[in-house]
This record gives structure tokens, sequence and C-alpha cells, in this order.
């Protein structure tokens, strides 16, 4: 007996409901308890060994830092918007109590992640996350495209924390700890963000090489889970999964928890492998590029979300990547300030209007029962909610001051100005490919070609629905304008005063010529896209694709990196790699067993004609025994 | 007198006529017989190391009267299971009786 | 010098029919031979001075055992009192035969190896009397037999009873 769908929604949402409040309510704690130097505390409420192993223990607590704090209002306040929506997207489906208890196991994975005190446990939730994630992209597990998704997601997630295993254990062989301090004395620089403490200076002398590997590594794990390139694969096949989980997890949530990861370890970057962080960048830089061109030419529009949101997180690593070590003296100063704050802001309204836009294109997929954009066109008078929000979302992600997106982009492009103006050139000409393509996607839907089969749908927006979309552009457009206002006139208590590197007030001052050169260009490539794609018909674009037919099929086709994975895996690991592998698992070990089964067999057939029945038989081994043993006897 | 090595040689050779004699006979009462020659050995035995060695004892000698005595009990019983065997298998040699056989 | 004379005499009279004994095909041959070997051992005890053993041998073993066999050899073996004789592999005989002899050469190499201090100087040979075997087999003390002698009468009890039961014939119902 199945409980009732209304049930099963009321628990999830009322659970996390909670959960929500309470997280506004450390937070609120949190940031208005007194700081120590300026500094906010990390608060460790609880924390327990769990397993000790000699010197190593893999610990599980609860860690409160400014960073962990700003995860958990991100992730509440975004999952309980999926929750409440939910009711309406999933309604009528079958394994709606499944789906909720899903979303639960999910939202407790990624809290645990952003509290853990303990790399290890980091990695635990970590785990979790990506078995929520398997779970809830299989959703619709009778269709293949979706078990293929969701077995793609997990293995290729899961080869990448192969790597990020690799490197903790590295870690932990050469620091002899897997905690993160916090121990509330500073270590280094003056940050508090914590990293994992340990015996740093061991590791050193056993090779300056160490500490970058280790981090390297972990990088890699983090690259898979975000999405970054080559490992990017699974995220737009993720999109068979249903629209929420899609907000939830693969854009707001589950994809930043590599980002997390290297903000959790800043300090070890900044101090122990400086050069390891170009590694970051250029892989974020590439990533973005590459992402924003494949987005150009999608016509699923959740797979323009998907690329989209590969390449936000791309400007997230290469936010975080151009942290420069200070110059002076400090090791936290101004320039690696705005690096990671900017990463850090960005993630956070990226989470709001990611999630607007995936659950406004739910409404549309609910309402035209279809992804393609062929199928949408002229919606805004249908679906008017659903325009205005998903019109804010694409405005800010564009970059349009007044919206929160602007005041994170321009700051990520700030810094990477000051790292080295070509990634600053080059970022600033992706945020414009970024502008040009949501565009394009909103013209799709919301201008444009109508479609026939439309004329007859009914089209309505439950309350359900509309309502997470309303209370997120409201989150992105007062975030906007706050900020906005903050930056141009030196306000204080914004987001830099809550989370920064170094942990004290760092007060936003925008750069006024970046800022320009960015709203300007944001706003050429929104006029781009409205000339080619806002009329009825599109001849300039039908004219492009005529033109370039190969270009536009390579990028329709993601470049191909599907294909190469495959001819990878298929031709050179299963072939070369398994079948050996397995043909010595079935030859050799299981031949030896084989053989032991056959050897055993063999000898008692051949004692078995000792049991003949016969005793005379019986009497002469006797006689022969007794008269060997009297010899033994004498003998010895 | 006789060495008591001559009486042992003799209840060896006995011995183990009896016993080549019960290995080799198919026959279920040819068998017994061998027993019974094997017993009159370890008989002679007993008799002699008494005599010979421990003359003030009588411990051979009642131990070879309970012997007789024995035998032909068991003899008693080993024929009436030997009747038995001829009823269930039909058959007097030893070879019949194959219910053990692995 | 007579003693080791009627020695060899009994000792080629039991050797050789124990020979015949286990070699011959048929099977009332071999109960007579080992008639012949029962005489031959008893003649042994009356060597050694043993006459009531002697005595009790005769009747009871010469006398009942090779009766007991003979009734048990024309009630089973109907086949091979008719002639049937029963086929010994080659094989079997030489096997057996190597590995009885070389359990002979054994046993005899330990026997004579061993130094035995023959005593019978002590006593003269003189036979033990009748009342003494009668006192030590129903005397108690120390060196009696008194036990084994009640032992053995309930033995020789359930045998009978034994045999009496295995050998009765099914009734059928």
């Amino acid at each position: 007996m199945k409980m009732q769908h209304k049930t099963a929604g009321l628990i999830g949402t009322c659970s996390l409901g909670l959960v929500t409040i309470l997280s506004y309510w450390t937070a609120f704690e949190y940031f208005t308890a007194d700081r120590v130097n300026g500094i906010y505390q990390t608060i460790v409420p609880y924390n327990f060994t769990w397993l000790p192993l000699g010197n190593l223990h893999f610990d599980m607590g609860i860690l409160l830092d400014p960073i962990s704090v700003m995860m958990l209002i991100v992730i509440s306040t975004v999952s309980l918007m999926v929750h409440i929506y939910s009711f309406g997207y999933m309604h009528g489906e079958k394994g709606f109590q499944r789906y909720y208890a899903f979303l639960s196991l999910f939202t407790m994975s990624m809290l645990g992640l952003v509290l853990a005190t303990n790399i290890f446990q980091m990695y635990m939730f970590w785990e979790l996350v990506g078995v929520s994630s398997y779970l809830l992209i299989g959703f619709y597990y009778p269709l293949k495209p979706a078990i293929a998704a969701s077995k793609k997601a997990f293995i290729v997630t899961r080869f990448a924390d192969m790597f990020f295993l690799i490197g903790i254990l590295t870690f932990g062989y050469f620091t002899d700890s897997f905690s993160f301090s916090f121990a509330g004395d500073i270590v280094m620089g003056q940050g508090t963000t914590p990293f994992i403490e340990g015996n740093m200076a061991k590791a050193v002398t056993a090779g300056a090489f160490i500490i970058p590997t280790a981090l390297t590594l972990m990088f890699i794990g983090g690259a898979g889970k975000s999405a970054m390139f080559p490992l990017h694969i699974w995220l737009p096949d993720a999109m068979e999964g249903p629209t929420p989980v899609s907000a939830l997890i693969h854009a707001a949530t589950m994809v930043v928890a590599g980002v997390f990861q290297i903000a959790r370890m800043f300090p070890l970057w900044i101090e122990y492998a400086p050069q390891a962080m170009s590694i970051v960048v250029w892989v974020g830089v590439f990533t973005a590029f590459y992402a924003a061109a494949v987005a150009c030419a999608q016509s699923d529009i959740k797979r323009v979300l998907a690329f989209s949101t590969i390449s936000q997180i791309a400007f997230m690593m290469v936010a975080l990547g151009v942290s420069l070590p200070g110059h002076h003296g400090a090791v936290l100063d101004d320039h690696a300030q705005l690096g990671y704050m900017a990463g850090m802001f960005h993630l956070f309204t990226h989470a709001m209007f990611k999630a607007c836009l995936f659950l406004g294109a739910g409404c549309i997929i609910h309402a035209v029962h279809s992804n393609e954009m062929e199928k949408m066109g002229q919606l805004r008078n249908r679906l008017p909610i659903t325009h205005w929000t998903f019109l804010i979302s694409c405005l800010a992600i564009a970059g349009i001051p007044f919206f929160s997106g602007f005041s994170s982009k321009d700051e990520i492009i700030t810094a990477c100005m000051e790292y080295s103006p070509v990634v600053g050139y080059i970022m600033t000409g992706i945020a414009a490919m970024t502008a040009f393509y949501m565009f394009r996607l909103y013209y799709g839907i919301f201008w444009g070609t109508p479609c026939k089969e439309n004329e007859h749908h009914e089209m309505h927006e439950p309350v359900v629905m509309w309502l997470p979309l309303v209370v997120l552009s409201v989150i992105t457009v007062g975030v906007g304008v706050y900020t906005t206002l903050a930056g141009f006139l030196g306000w204080g208590g914004s987001f830099g005063s809550f989370v920064s590197a170094s942990g004290q007030d760092y007060t936003i001052h925008f750069d006024t010529k970046v800022a320009a050169t960015s709203t300007i260009i944001a706003i050429l490539s929104i006029c781009l896209a409205t000339y080619i794609y806002k009329g009825e018909k599109q001849p300039i674009a039908d004219r492009l694709y005529k033109t370039f037919p190969k270009l536009h099929r390579a990028a329709y086709k993601r470049f191909y990196q599907d294909e190469i994975w495959q001819y990878v895996t298929h031709r050179i690991i299963f072939r070369c790699v398994s079948t050996p592998i397995a043909w010595f698992d079935r030859h050799i070990v299981d031949g030896t067993f084989n053989f032991m089964a056959w050897g055993a067999n063999e000898g008692g057939e051949s004692l078995r004609s000792w049991q003949s029945g016969d005793v005379r038989q019986y009497a002469v081994w006797f006689i022969t025994g007794s008269v060997a043993l009297t010899l033994i006897l004498l003998a010895l | 007198m006789v060495p008591v090595e001559c009486y042992f040689v003799l209840s060896a050779l006995l011995f183990f006529i009896g016993v080549y004699g019960f290995v080799t006979r198919r026959n279920l009462i040819a068998m017994l017989i061998s027993v019974e020659l094997v017993l009159n050995a370890v008989d002679i035995n007993f008799a002699a190391i008494n005599r010979l060695l421990y003359p003030n004892g009588m411990e051979g000698m009642f131990m070879t009267l309970f012997v007789i005595g024995v035998a032909a009990a068991e003899s008693a019983v080993a024929i009436a299971i030997i009747i038995n065997v001829y009823r269930n298998f039909k058959s007097d040699k030893v070879d019949a009786i194959t219910n053990m056989k692995g | 010098m007579a003693n080791i004379f009627m020695f060899c005499i009994l000792a080629i009279v039991i050797l050789g029919s124990a020979l015949l004994c286990v070699t011959t095909k048929r099977i009332m041959r071999a109960a007579t031979f080992m008639l012949f070997v029962l005489f031959g051992v008893a003649g042994i005890y009356f060597l050694l001075d043993y006459t009531f053993l002697g005595a009790a041998q005769i009747s009871v073993y010469a006398g009942g055992v090779t009766m007991i066999y003979v009734f048990a050899i024309q009630l089973v073996s109907k086949q091979t009192l008719q002639g049937m004789v029963e086929k010994i592999k080659a094989s079997r005989i030489i096997g057996n035969g190597l590995v009885v002899l070389a359990s002979i050469i054994v046993v005899c190499l330990i026997l004579v190896k061993t130094g035995f201090v023959t005593n019978f100087d002590a006593v003269a040979d003189a036979e033990i009397s009748m009342k003494e075997i009668g006192y030590a087999l129903v005397g108690s003390e120390k060196y009696q037999y008194v036990l084994p002698f009640e032992f053995i009468s309930l033995f020789l009890l359930a045998c009978i009873i034994g045999g009496l039961v295995v050998a009765r014939k099914e009734e059928k119902e």
C-alpha cells in the first residue's frame, strides 16, 4: 500500500520548509554574531571520530563557516522551490512518492557535503549526491534514454571520483590528516576558510609537487561533478530526468560541488599550488567557450540550458582560478579576494536564476508537451507569468545592470582582467555569446514562429508552479538592484561582507571600465539576437544555416564529444584492456579453482576403489599396515 | 627341551597361514576355518609362554581355555550369520555381499 | 630329545594340514584338514604337560566346532559340495602370498631376535593337577578365575540365544 501522493509531497515539502527556516535562522545567527579580528569564526557544533585508523581518522560532523552557511541558504531555498513546484509538475505521475523520497535524499546529501568537517565526509556525501542524481535522472526508468543517461552520469562522475579519491589518499598519506582545520587559530595568511589541516611541512619536504598533485587530482574529481570539459558529457543527457530535478541538481546544487570543493581548499591552493591554478583557469575558459558555442546551435530548450549551466560553472571555476597570490606579504589580499568572492557570488546568483530558468522551461514543457523549440513560439501571451520570470532571468544571465547576474559576472571579468587581459577578453566574448544564445532561446520560445498544434492546446499555469518562479525572480531582481547600487555607490553590506577569502569585509567596487564594456557588449548581443530571431520568420538564421551547414551540424552534435568518448571506451578500453583481463579472470583465476575441484573429484574417484566392500581386501591392508607400523616402530 | 623360539615360529607360521587363507578364499565357511587356524596359533603361543617362561603361574593355560570356549561360541554365531546371509543373498561367496561397496 | 622329535612331527602335521587346508579347492577337505590341525595342536598341549587343556581342545574344538562346520557346510554350500569349485585368481594368490611372506619374515625376526630367557627348570616335568585347576576356576582370590568363568557362562548363553535369533526362519505372515 503506497502512500498517497499528496501525503508524500506534503511530508517532503514540509520537512524541507523546516530545513529552510532553520537554514535562514542559522545564517542570521551566524552572520550577526560577533566577529573576531573582523573575521567570521568557524563554528563546529558537532564532530566525532567515526573511523580511527592509526594516525588518520574519518570524522563526521557539522562545520559552519561563511561559504557553508551561504550554501545552506542556496540549497534549502532552491530545494524548497523545487519541492513546491513539483506538486504541479509531477501531478499524476506514477512514482510520485519515490520522486519526493529521492529529492529528500538528494537534499540531505548536498547539505551533508557542504557541512563536512572532513574531506572524507565530503567524499562520502559526494558519492551520495551522485547516487541521488542517478536515481533521479533515471526516474522515468521504463524509457531507454533515461536509463542510458543515468548510467552515463553515474559512470562519468564515478570515474572522476576515482581521481578525487586518489587525491584524498595522497594528501592524507603525506600530511597525516583528513580534517579541515577549525582550530580557530589562523595558520596561513589571514584566512579562516577551513582547509585540510595537516602536517604540511612533512608533505612539502617529501616533495614540492605532492600537494599540487593531490590538489589537482581532487580538482579532476570536482571537474567531473561540475561538468568541465571533457567530463561534461553526462550533463546534457541528464536532461532526460524530470525538469524540476534538472533545476535542483543540474543547475543549482550538485554541479557546483566541484566549485565548492575548490573554495573549501582555497588556502591550500593559494599557498602551495598557485601554478596549478592555471590548469583550473584554462580548463574553465575552454569549457566556457565550448559550451557557449554548442548552446548556440541546440534546438532542445533543456539542452540549451544545460550547456549554459556548463558555461556558467566554468565561469565560477575561472573566477576561483584567477585568484593570485598576493604581492603585499599577506597571502590572501585584494587580488585573491576578488576572484574567490566573485566565484562564490556567481554561484549564489546563478543558482537562483538558473533554477528559475529551468522551472520556467518546465512550465513551458508542461504546457506544450515537448522540449523542442519548433513546437513553441509566440507563447508570451499564453504563459504570461512564465514569460516575465523567464525574461528577468535571461536579463540576469546576460549581465544587464540591476539584475543579479551583472554584479557577479562583472566581478569575475574584473578579476580575470587583473590576472591576464587575454583571459579577460575571452571571458567578455563568452559573456557576449551567453547573452546571444539565451536571447535566441527566449525569442524562440516566446516570439518567433508559432506552432500550429499549440493553437488548440489549453495552457495554464497552476499556482504551485508559478509561485516558485516569482520567488526566484524576486530574489534575482532584489539582489541585483541592491548590489548594483552598492557597487556603484560604495555601499557596504553586500555579498563581500559575508563571504570572502580572508574572512574580512570586502566591499565590492565596480571597475567602471569593465562594467561599461560588459554592459555594452551584452546589450549588443541582445540586439543581435533580437534582430535575427524576434520576427515571425527568421530569414537571417536560415541563410546562416545554409552557409555553414557543417559547422552548424558539428555544433549541434556538440562537436562529436560523445562519439569520441564512445570510441575511446569501446575500442581502446574495452578491447585492449578489459578483454584480456576478462580472459585472465575466466581462464586463469576460475581455471585454478576449476582445476582444484577437478583434482578433488578425480582423487575421490580414485580412492573409491578402496571401499570395495570386500572384507578380504580390508584384511590385507590391515595386515600390511600392522606390519609396516611394527617396522617403523622398530626402526625408530 | 624344545627351545621356546620353536613354538613361537610354529605359532607365527600357523597364524599367517590362517591369514593367507582368510584373504584368499571366497567361500565364507573357508574364511571361518582360516580364522580358526589363527585362533589356534594364538593358543599355542599362550600355552608355550606360560609353560616355558613363567611356569609358576597358570594364566596362560586359563587364557587358552577361555579362548577355546569363546572361539566355539563365536563360530556358532558366525555360522548363524552365514546361514542368514545365504538366505538373503543366495550365495556363499563373500563377493555376493556388496552393499557397502562405494 | 624325545620332546624335540615329537615336536617336529607335530609341527609337520600342523603346518602341512594348515597349508593344505587353505589351498584346497574342496570345502569338505578343508574342514577335514582343519580337524587334523586341531588334533596337532592338542598334541602340542600334551607335549607341554597341559593334559586338561589338550582334553578340552579335543572335546570342544575337534569334536564340537568341527561338527558345527560340517553342518554349516552341508546347509550352505550346496553348489560347492556338488563339485563346483571356486576359482581363485592367480594375481590374488601371488599378491596375498607376498604380503603374508613379508609379514612372516618380520614377525619371526622379531621373535627370534628377542632374547627370551627360558625357565623350564624351575618346575618339574609334572602336569598340573585337576584339583588345582578346579580351585582356580571357582576361587575368588588373586590369580583365580571365578569372574571370567561366570562371565563366560553368560557369554555362552548370549551367543546361543543370539545364534538362534539370527538363524531362525522368518515367519511368513
